[in-house]
């Protein structure tokens, strides 16, 4: 068994009197697809930040390769090969498609003009050729979160953190968007998405972590996670498994009967 | 490259003004115009690029301009080589200025204000110590040669300033087309995502204040020359930082040629209200502030962005973007 590309051990944060994240730990195999799926307001951004450095945790650690990164900086990190996407969208708005991604780029690439050129090929990736010359500020929201993960893809991650990329768009926007981030994967970048839309989760990962209230509940692949009782509890509240067992069986039982 | 020989015409036209003219108030009036644009510039490197709005550049101005007489004066060095001396000096303190305030991430006003206070506190500290003259301020030697720097025309400063546009305006263009362009810019326009995308933004910042700051002590340092005359409230008061963002902001910040444009825009104001308004003291201040007002108001963008609202560039960019993003 490989070791982890990520691995996180026991990590928490706190924000004054709230538990954002409480002892978390996890690991992502190299080359995988996974997610982290929890209510809203479960700790999955705050674990996100905790991860690539933009906030230092409390307790706990995180590897990268074998690598302690525990509170290093996000942009030593980028270097390292560890970037993110942001759940509310924070393009370079004044600049074009081809600029913002360009940025990107510019990790590896010094010249101007080479990472402007390799900013095309990654908009193709994406789905953005069209839209190369438009101010990011003139993209619907779909479009900009293409202009997120197409940034962070230009770092050429080896981990990439997908905050969220499918909120907000329309079910066709969905549809599209969900062979982007196949097409991703399948380029061999690890990628760990927080998705909300359990459709693209059933269909796109191996793995499922479940946060609720700042800590891990309930983990495996996907199907086996969503029939969890725990899971459904943190999502439709205290009660609701024994609820819908319940109502299933009266169901089953009605239409022997019938 | 485009820029580039944007930049070759404008310095042939404008080194060429004194061939065909003798007049004082003319190569006057050049002279000084390009010396705004120089402040200008100088403020755009990190207000408009780097999105940092400083209050008080002229704390470099005022370096610089102390640097280059203390130079000469105290510690006998040629002038030529005063003026990346006190270059470096600027430079230096922006360094430290910028260090103390991006550490601690101050940002929008609150770096706006920090810098007010540099400049406050030089200023003051300037009318106190013996070797800035105090309050009397420093009267340079009149030693008329152009090893000198003191030329006996006004052509000489005239080329000598347009060298220093010149400067600003290839290290503008280089911002425009290099890596550190760009990062400053991803910096301003959103300092998390660039964080994502591995960019440092303290030393993207710092390194834009260091090279805003050494342009503004060129300012100071060829004010000295022209003038032979420094003093606390001309080297650190607020005129000086005032008419750089102004012009700046005026012009179209972020951009190659709005500083000159803007600053080249209220040279000619200021000129044409105090002849009309004759002696009324502080009048350009007056007209800088209504000129702010309504540009911030009207045109965002300064008069460099007017090109942008040309109908058809917006017809060409409607066509091109019927189909919505395929996202």
């Amino acid at each position: 068994m490989s070791i982890p590309l990520l691995q996180i051990a026991g990590i928490s944060k706190s924000f004054g009197g709230l538990r954002a994240v409480h002892k978390v730990s996890l690991s992502v195999p190299p080359g995988s697809l996974t997610a982290l799926i929890g209510p809203n307001g479960a700790g999955k951004t705050t674990l996100f930040a905790l991860m690539s450095g933009f906030i230092r945790p409390d307790a706990g650690q995180v590897l990268l390769d074998g690598q302690d990164i525990t509170g290093q900086a996000p942009d030593r990190n980028a270097v390292l090969g560890l970037t993110r996407t942001f759940q509310i969208v924070q393009p370079f708005a004044a600049q074009t498609v081809r600029e913002n991604i360009a940025v990107g780029a510019h990790l590896h690439l010094p010249q101007r003009a080479a990472a402007l050129h390799y900013a095309d090929g990654i908009a193709r990736q994406v789905g953005l050729e069209a839209q190369l010359d438009k101010l990011a500020s003139d993209l619907t929201v779909a479009g900009r979160k293409r202009v997120e993960m197409a940034r962070a893809l230009a770092t050429r991650p080896r981990l990439l953190l997908l905050d969220e990329v499918l909120a907000g768009l329309n079910p066709q926007e969905i549809a599209e968007m969900i062979p982007v981030v196949q097409g991703v994967a399948n380029s061999g970048v690890t990628v760990l998405m927080i998705e909300h839309v359990m459709q693209a989760v059933m269909s796109l990962a191996q793995h499922v972590w479940v946060l609720a209230q700042g800590q891990l509940i309930a983990e495996g692949n996907p199907h086996a996670v969503t029939s969890n009782p725990a899971v459904v509890e943190a999502y439709l509240g205290h009660g609701t498994a024994e609820r819908l067992r319940k109502a299933a069986a009266q169901a089953a039982s009605q239409g022997a009967s019938a | 490259m485009k820029d580039l020989r944007a930049i070759a015409v404008f310095v042939v036209l404008v080194g060429l003004i004194p061939f065909f003219t003798n007049s004082g108030v003319t190569l006057n009036f050049v002279m000084t115009a390009l010396y705004a644009c120089l402040l200008s510039q100088a403020w755009n490197v990190l207000g408009g690029f780097g999105g940092q709005f400083s209050f008080g550049h002229a704390l470099f101005f005022g370096t610089g301009a102390y640097a280059q007489a203390i130079a000469q004066m105290q510690w006998g060095v040629n002038p030529w080589l005063a003026l990346p001396l006190a270059m470096a000096f600027s430079a230096a303190v922006g360094g430290f200025v910028g260090a103390a305030s991006f550490r601690y991430g101050l940002k929008g006003s609150y770096f706006a204000l920090v810098t007010l206070a540099c400049a406050e506190v030089f200023r003051i500290v300037a009318v106190t110590v013996p070797f800035t003259g105090a309050g009397v301020g420093l009267m340079l030697p009149l030693q008329e040669s152009a090893a000198n720097m003191q030329f006996g025309s006004r052509a000489g400063f005239v080329w000598l300033m347009l060298g220093l546009v010149t400067l600003a305006l290839l290290v503008t263009s280089w911002l425009k087309h290099s890596r550190f362009g760009a990062y400053l810019q991803a910096v301003r326009d959103n300092e998390d995502a660039a964080r994502a995308v591995g960019v440092n933004p303290l030393r993207v910042k710092l390194a834009a204040t260091v090279i805003s700051a050494a342009l503004m002590g060129a300012g100071g340092a060829f004010y000295v020359q022209v003038f032979q005359y420094i003093d606390p409230g001309i080297a650190f008061g607020a005129h000086t930082s005032v008419e750089a963002l102004v012009g700046a902001i005026v012009g179209g910040l972020g951009t190659l040629w709005g500083p000159v444009l803007g600053a080249i825009c209220l040279h000619i104001l200021a000129d044409l209200t105090r002849n009309l308004f004759g002696a009324l003291p502080g009048i350009n201040m007056v007209i800088y502030g209504c000129v702010l007002i309504f540009i911030v108001m009207l045109l965002p963008r300064g008069i460099a962005g007017l090109g942008r609202y040309n109908p058809l560039r917006r017809k060409a960019a409607a066509a091109t973007t019927t189909g919505e993003p395929r996202a």
